[in-house]
């Protein structure tokens, strides 16, 4: 066995549970437990000793048994001697020990014995720490989204740590905030112009974007290799520099406040992107069905109904998802172009709110909850569809 | 024969592009040559509304005489700054009646009356009047009277159309906007941004790239920064990172790890001691960074995971039989595969995170250090409001965006060239 792997092995376990045990006190403060303290010295201590065990007693046990004991010897000397804590707490640390106890298990001797041992020790923890971190910091805003969504003002400022949900109470009390942001908010209204911009956007595109996608990839004229290259370019131009000009025209012709004029420039920004999606995928249906339509005497119209459009459903919707999504998360626009209450979109709705300093932060939550939830479950759902749309798309962002 | 077919085919591809082509020049193209137009300009905010002659229409019975009613115009110019030409007046009167005394600059044809005002100067304000009688004596209905609105009609300067130009905008955008420091903040952001996206991305990729029980979920967990709305995103982590009522400082605070909270939205510079030496961080900065990072990985993460799972599994069986360890695979496998989508990433982000504003104007609102040229925009136009500022600091970003833009071609048609 390899010092230099054994040493290896022993911190970086001991570190990987050090964090799972800290990601875990950290939630349960949240919870309103009174926890002070990491206490890096002591579990790092546990850790090693658990660890060195396990090589030590090797495969003499079963992986069950030897995970349940590492398992109570940890809780025990964590929950009962260094800190008295609820049980649930303590549950926790058990089914965190059970689930390291597994990984280090396949630790051995011999395995410590082979080539680069001590490298594979270090990426296959830095994985481990890697998937439970990531986790962590991506869900976490999530996690308080929700929770704030769900307090009140006077509780939050109280204790901002406390996370923990009364679901006790009338359910009118817990869905406070939502009741408040539909009745004195219209944020009912917003959902509506938001969605009917969102699909209004993508219907438009769609309309405009497939013959003009079917023209750069299936016919020869002048001009092509000049108009793909541009359709990258013209991609590339952010919103940033469109705004002031748009939004002099915009205010001149009587288009501001109007959930039309959005309509178009969402449309026109997210055009290049679908045609060159479009397009790409077009290029890979066999050309050989079009010219027997053509024998058939059909026009380009009955080429694009007939024979394109059923075949290209999976690219036609990645696009429309990944413009929906485009349209539905847009703010700028709205910002630019959306000064009456009756118009916002509910994007432009929130920022409303949080312009006024005296909004409740839960309704501010809530808000945010209701237009989150709408394009996460469309994403998760669609996610096959929506993750190509991404990654053709993906130029932009 | 061949000929008339390939003219139908270039024909119809004309007209299948056409209500493309045309919305994309008139919502993108136009506006990016209008902006260059704008910033030779000076126009502000207030200046852009076009000057309209008003007409409020109030109606009152005379006392005394049932036929006759008295119609006044309060007519105004909502300018008050330009002034309006050629003012036309048109008004109809109810049948059976006819004005008594009618102004000298109206005339009254078939029930319209018609007036020519001249010219409005700016704020310019009359009370015009109007005194109606029935012909038959009997009572005027106000209502009917109310209910017809006057039109009316004028010319006036459109100061976007006039050909004033100026300097005075590129002058104060590179004299007085400070601007070196607009720059270097914004590069800073797009630099680090970028390189941060890229490497999280890569070990992402890498965590998600190897077989593990939820991988498939984790994968969907990885995207939803990305994904979800940036408004939601950008409260959701300002109430997080409050000084006082946040979350996180509270935690650190809580565990000790800080002794007093951090105000990481507004506080410009953080001054740490490092081995005696003080360094300075700016702190507002780096948080605008980090979110940018956690926002945008995802995106890093989704290309190099295509391409990862493109590589061929040969080259890493290969590696083993050689005896190369995890690392040396990395190095000598791994990253030269994706060292092109790295490069191209590195471009297209670079590009966006240049141009990035939401988060920014969300989460600081370009306070504490973070003014970079896209909020330098918004702020010069709508804050200040001073529109032709706001257009030459845009034309300044389509500048630097084509100079990238040539970049980033260029290494794209070199790789062209090596495959």
């Amino acid at each position: 066995m390899k010092i230099k792997s054994l040493i290896l092995y022993c911190l970086i376990s001991s570190i990987f549970l050090f964090s799972l045990v800290s990601i875990w006190k950290v939630l349960s403060t949240l919870q309103g437990i009174d926890l002070e303290n990491f206490n890096f010295a002591i579990i790092l201590t546990l850790g090693i000793g658990i660890s060195l065990i396990n090589l030590i007693v090797g495969d003499k046990f079963h992986k069950a048994i030897k995970s349940i004991i590492f398992a109570i010897l940890f809780t025990f000397v964590d929950g009962y001697l260094v800190q008295l804590m609820p049980i649930w707490y303590n549950i926790g640390i058990f089914g965190i020990l059970i689930f390291y106890s597994f990984k280090i298990d396949k630790y051995n001797q011999k395995n410590l014995d082979l080539d680069h041992s001590s490298q594979t020790v270090v990426f296959e923890f830095l994985t481990l720490f890697g998937i439970v971190l990531f986790s962590f910091v991506i869900l976490f805003p999530f996690y308080m989204m929700i929770v704030t969504s769900f307090k009140t003002q006077a509780a939050l400022l109280i204790n901002p740590l406390d996370f923990s949900i009364n679901f006790a109470q009338d359910i009118k009390e817990l869905f406070k905030s939502y009741f408040v942001i539909f009745d004195t908010y219209k944020f009912g209204r917003y959902i509506l112009i938001s969605t009917f911009v969102s699909v209004g956007t993508v219907i438009i595109t769609l309309i405009f974007a497939i013959p003009a996608a079917y023209a750069v990839a299936r016919l020869n004229f002048f001009g092509k290799n000049f108009l793909s290259t541009s359709i990258l370019i013209i991609y590339m131009f952010p919103a940033i520099v469109l705004v002031i000009p748009l939004y002099t025209v915009f205010s001149q012709l009587g288009l501001r406040n109007n959930v039309g004029g959005l309509l178009i420039v969402y449309t026109a920004t997210t055009l290049p992107v679908a045609i060159y999606m479009l397009q790409g995928y077009f290029k890979s249906i066999p050309k050989e069905l079009e010219e027997a339509a053509i024998m058939d005497k059909l026009n380009w119209f009955g080429i694009i109904i007939k024979i394109i459009l059923p075949l290209s459903i999976p690219a036609i919707s990645s696009v429309a998802l990944y413009v929906f999504m485009i349209a539905w998360n847009e703010f700028l626009f709205s910002l630019m172009f959306l000064d009456n209450p009756n118009s916002f979109t509910l994007s432009r709705a929130i920022q409303y709110l949080s312009g006024d300093a005296e909004t409740p932060r839960q309704y501010l939550m809530a808000g945010s909850v209701v237009v989150t939830i709408p394009v996460l479950f469309i994403f998760v759902y669609f996610e096959k569809y929506l993750v190509s749309g991404l990654t053709a798309g993906s130029v932009k962002g | 024969m061949s000929d008339t077919l390939s003219k139908i085919e270039k024909r119809t591809a004309y007209i299948l592009l056409l209500p493309a082509v045309f919305l994309v020049f008139s919502i993108i193209l136009f506006p990016i040559f209008a902006n260059v137009w704008i910033s030779f300009k000076e126009v502000g905010l207030k200046d852009i509304r076009i000057p309209e002659p008003r007409a409020k229409k109030i109606v009152k019975s005379v006392k005394e005489s049932p036929d006759k009613i008295k119609i006044i115009y309060k007519l105004r110019n909502s300018s008050l700054i330009l002034d309006i030409r050629d003012v036309k007046f048109l008004d109809k009167i109810p049948k059976n009646t006819e004005p008594l005394n009618l102004d000298q600059r109206c005339q009254i044809k078939s029930l319209i009356i018609n007036c020519n005002f001249g010219d409005w100067k700016a704020k310019y304000k009359e009370n015009f009047q109007i005194i109606l009688v029935n012909n038959s004596g009997k009572k005027i209905d106000k209502k009917e009277i109310k209910s017809i609105k006057p039109k009316l009609s004028g010319k006036s300067d459109n100061i976007l159309l006039n050909t004033n130009f100026t300097l005075k905008n590129f002058k104060k955008v590179f004299f007085q906007n400070e601007f070196f420091d607009l720059l270097s903040t914004t590069f800073y952001y797009t630099f680090f941004g970028t390189v941060g996206s890229i490497v999280f991305g890569i070990l992402a990729a890498q965590l998600v790239n190897q077989k593990f029980f939820g991988r498939t979920f984790m994968r969907s967990i990885l995207l939803f920064p990305y994904v979800g709305p940036v408004v939601a995103l950008a409260y959701t982590w300002e109430l997080l990172l409050d000084p006082y009522s946040g979350t996180l400082n509270n935690l650190l605070l809580n565990f000790q790890v800080i002794q007093e909270p951090l105000n990481l939205l507004g506080q410009k510079y953080l001054t740490i001691n490092f081995f005696g030496f003080d360094l300075k961080l700016r702190l507002a900065l780096t948080t605008v960074i980090i979110f940018e990072i956690w926002r945008y990985f995802p995106l890093a993460f989704l290309f190099i995971l295509a391409r990862l799972q493109a590589v061929p599994k040969e080259l890493y069986d290969a590696a083993d039989v050689d005896g190369a360890g995890p690392l040396q695979k990395f190095i000598s496998i791994t990253l030269p595969q994706i060292m092109a989508v790295i490069s191209i990433l590195f471009m297209i982000r670079f590009i966006w995170n240049f141009n990035k504003f939401e988060d920014i104007f969300l989460l600081t609102g370009g306070a504490s250090g973070t003014r970079t040229l896209p909020i330098n925009v918004y702020e010069q136009g709508f804050t200040i409001s001073d529109i032709g500022m706001g257009s030459a600091v845009s034309i300044v970003i389509v500048l630097l965006l084509l100079i990238f833009m040539f970049i980033y071609f260029r290494l794209l048609g070199r790789r062209a060239d090596e495959n």
